[in-house]
């Protein structure tokens, strides 16, 4: 090979390089968790049509995808999200604890605790539910294959764990329901790294009795599928999960992007943002668009984790930390 | 240099072949290895394909031709367009130094140059956050001088290079050990400098294997999942390759552009093997050629 079509390759390379990083206006990276691609999918595009309306100026929306504690821990290692949209608290937390990338107090900064939709726990079971599947206590049962991801790198898993933690104290008692989780678990054939990888598991590839689901993963999964091949079911009780947002200012004051990701949030909370959310079976938190889509959502009896377990930092220290109850009962 | 000598054979043993077992016993030997093929490697290869045209050809071009399946493809040349051309001159010398030298510390670089077989790719990639990362050793450093090496191109390619360092050195270090040092000392003898004696003695032998080794590191670099996964940030149409883009269209009940660009992958395996055989075939060619001057 001569030096001239090394020379070559080495311009040609170089040109693709830095032809991948030259990108006109602004660029916002939002870091969000594994349910959520269809939903940002729209709301990005919606999103840059109304700042592009407003001001005037093209904006650019990456999306990252993932199990919500794999993603925490991405940007705690420094990927670059101007935005993170993770599952749960907890994740958002130890960014804040562990890189210190925005301030600790960052989920008052937004209205209802930075939450711009809610979701819940639900089933999901093949068409006819042949394994008579009504309630929590009948996944302990043996012989059930249950389907819910890792609660180590999933949010959805640790919204799942708790849901089934407090029926089990509800119904059998505070010191039996390690038991019933247990019990649980022991039904468990794969734990996927996030909660669309359980949803593959259970749909495309066939695997198990039950996939317990974020409810909006429920129903996509129907949208997608049919409602001939698979049928939700709502448990007597479930928890009211909030998956909230935040800004990671270490990252947009680096970047100058402070003020278009603020406004990114703020959009979630607009009608416009409210409706794009229903439209994906996010639970909206405004009342008036909440009411309108009212019919779409089941009525299920919900517990808020701040009341049953002390909030977050509890609820992680205890259950899902190193040595905390859910290694407990994995690891016998 | 390797002659081959045959020994001429007695009428007796003519006759008798290596193996003697009877031909049941060969034929359903060669039917549970094509057995074990058609299950394990041709019905896959079909099912992509299958799979990936199955809503038809529109569906296809759609998924290959969408602005993040295109940045994907080109994430992905460009990284082998950088990971090959660094390993080819690293396998290079790596394999004329431990074939054509005697040196202490031999032993420990071959070792080394294995690494990369024997450790896991998540455990490869892990080492970048390790290294590279906001809370790693030289994290910090870069954040401040805003250099992104993780959740970016260069780290995608570090980790690339990792994961595809033996392939060139290993395919030659065995190929110059068996051609000896006799060549080059015969033209260090007749006065040939060192860049001299590679480029018109060592290289011209090895060409062959180098260009085997190549396109199995291309193959390799293309279709490295592990280690890229763990330091790509997966982030849409910025830093996908083409298998993490396979894994995000799977993920969304793409399916069938799951597979189309699935296709492409095996395309590209298609290729390399076609390739391989050629080359494999030159290769002989120009060893019996050697072999009779």
């Amino acid at each position: 090979m001569n030096t001239n079509k090394w020379l070559n390759i080495t311009i040609f390379t170089a040109s693709l390089m830095i032809g991948s990083h030259a990108t006109a206006g602004k660029t916002l990276l939002n870091v969000s968790y594994d349910p959520t691609r269809e939903l940002y999918s729209e709301f990005n595009a919606a999103f840059a049509e109304h700042w592009q309306a407003k001001n005037n100026e093209k904006v650019t929306i990456q999306q990252s995808h993932g199990g919500s504690g794999k993603q925490a821990r991405s940007v705690i290692d420094g990927l670059e999200a101007d935005v993170v949209t993770l599952a749960l608290a907890s994740d958002i937390n130890a960014i804040a604890e562990k890189a210190k990338l925005l301030p600790e107090d960052w989920q008052k900064r937004l209205a209802l605790n930075s939450t711009p939709y809610t979701s819940t726990i639900i089933f999901l079971v093949r068409k006819g539910n042949p394994k008579g599947i009504k309630d929590w206590g009948d996944l302990a049962r043996p012989g059930m294959a249950v389907i819910t991801p890792n609660p180590k790198t999933s949010g959805g898993a640790q919204w799942n764990f708790l849901a089934a933690w407090q029926f089990g104290k509800q119904r059998y008692g505070e010191d039996k329901a390690k038991d019933f989780v247990s019990n649980i678990y022991k039904n468990v054939p794969v734990l996927d790294s996030g909660a669309r990888g359980s949803t593959t598991t259970f749909v495309e590839r066939g695997v198990g009795d039950v996939l317990i689901s974020w409810e909006n993963e429920a129903f996509l999964a129907i949208k997608e599928y049919g409602a001939d091949k698979f049928e939700v079911v709502i448990p007597s009780l479930s928890i009211l999960a909030e998956p909230p947002v935040a800004i990671v200012d270490k990252v947009v004051d680096k970047k100058g992007t402070r003020q278009v990701a603020e406004a990114y949030l703020q959009y979630l909370y607009s009608e416009e943002g409210q409706e794009i959310a229903a439209k994906h079976f996010y639970r909206p938190t405004d009342a008036k668009v909440a009411e309108k889509h009212a019919s779409k959502f089941p009525k299920i009896e919900l517990f808020k984790i701040d009341d049953a377990f002390g909030g977050w930092k509890n609820a992680h220290k205890v259950h899902f930390a190193d040595g905390g109850t859910f290694d407990q009962i994995y690891l016998q | 240099m390797t002659t081959t000598i045959t020994f001429p054979l007695s009428p007796a043993a003519r006759k008798e072949r290596a193996t003697q077992e009877p031909a049941w016993v060969r034929w359903s030997l060669i039917g549970l290895a094509l057995m074990f093929l058609t299950l394990f490697l041709f019905i896959p290869l079909i099912s992509v394909f299958y799979e990936a045209l199955k809503k038809g050809s529109d569906v296809y071009l759609a998924a290959i031709t969408h602005p993040d399946a295109l940045s994907a493809i080109k994430l992905t040349l460009t990284v082998a367009a950088i990971a090959v051309p660094l390993n080819l001159v690293f396998g290079v010398a790596a394999a004329w130094a431990i074939a054509k030298f005697e040196f202490r510390g031999k032993n420990l670089l071959i070792t080394l140059i294995d690494l990369p077989f024997s450790v896991s790719p998540v455990v490869s990639g892990l080492i970048y956050v390790l290294v590279f990362g906001l809370q790693g050793w030289l994290g910090p450093w870069l954040a401040e001088h805003d250099l992104k090496i993780i959740f970016a191109v260069p780290g995608i390619v570090l980790a690339t290079v990792f994961v595809t360092v033996p392939f060139i050195a290993r395919e030659l270090i065995p190929l110059m050990q068996a051609q000896g040092t006799e060549e080059e000392e015969a033209a260090v003898v007749l006065g040939a400098s060192g860049w001299q004696t590679f480029y018109h003695v060592t290289l011209p032998n090895i060409k062959w294997g180098l260009l085997y080794g190549a396109i199995l590191c291309n193959a390799r670099a293309m279709g490295e999942f592990g280690a890229v996964s763990v330091v790509s940030g997966h982030i849409r149409g910025s830093t996908n390759t083409l298998p993490l883009h396979v894994e995000i269209l799977y993920n969304e009940y793409n399916f069938a552009a799951a597979f189309a660009v699935a296709s492409l992958l095996a395309l590209l395996a298609l290729v390399t093997l076609a390739l391989k055989t050629l080359i494999e075939a030159r290769n002989k060619q120009h060893q019996k050629q050697r072999g009779h001057e």
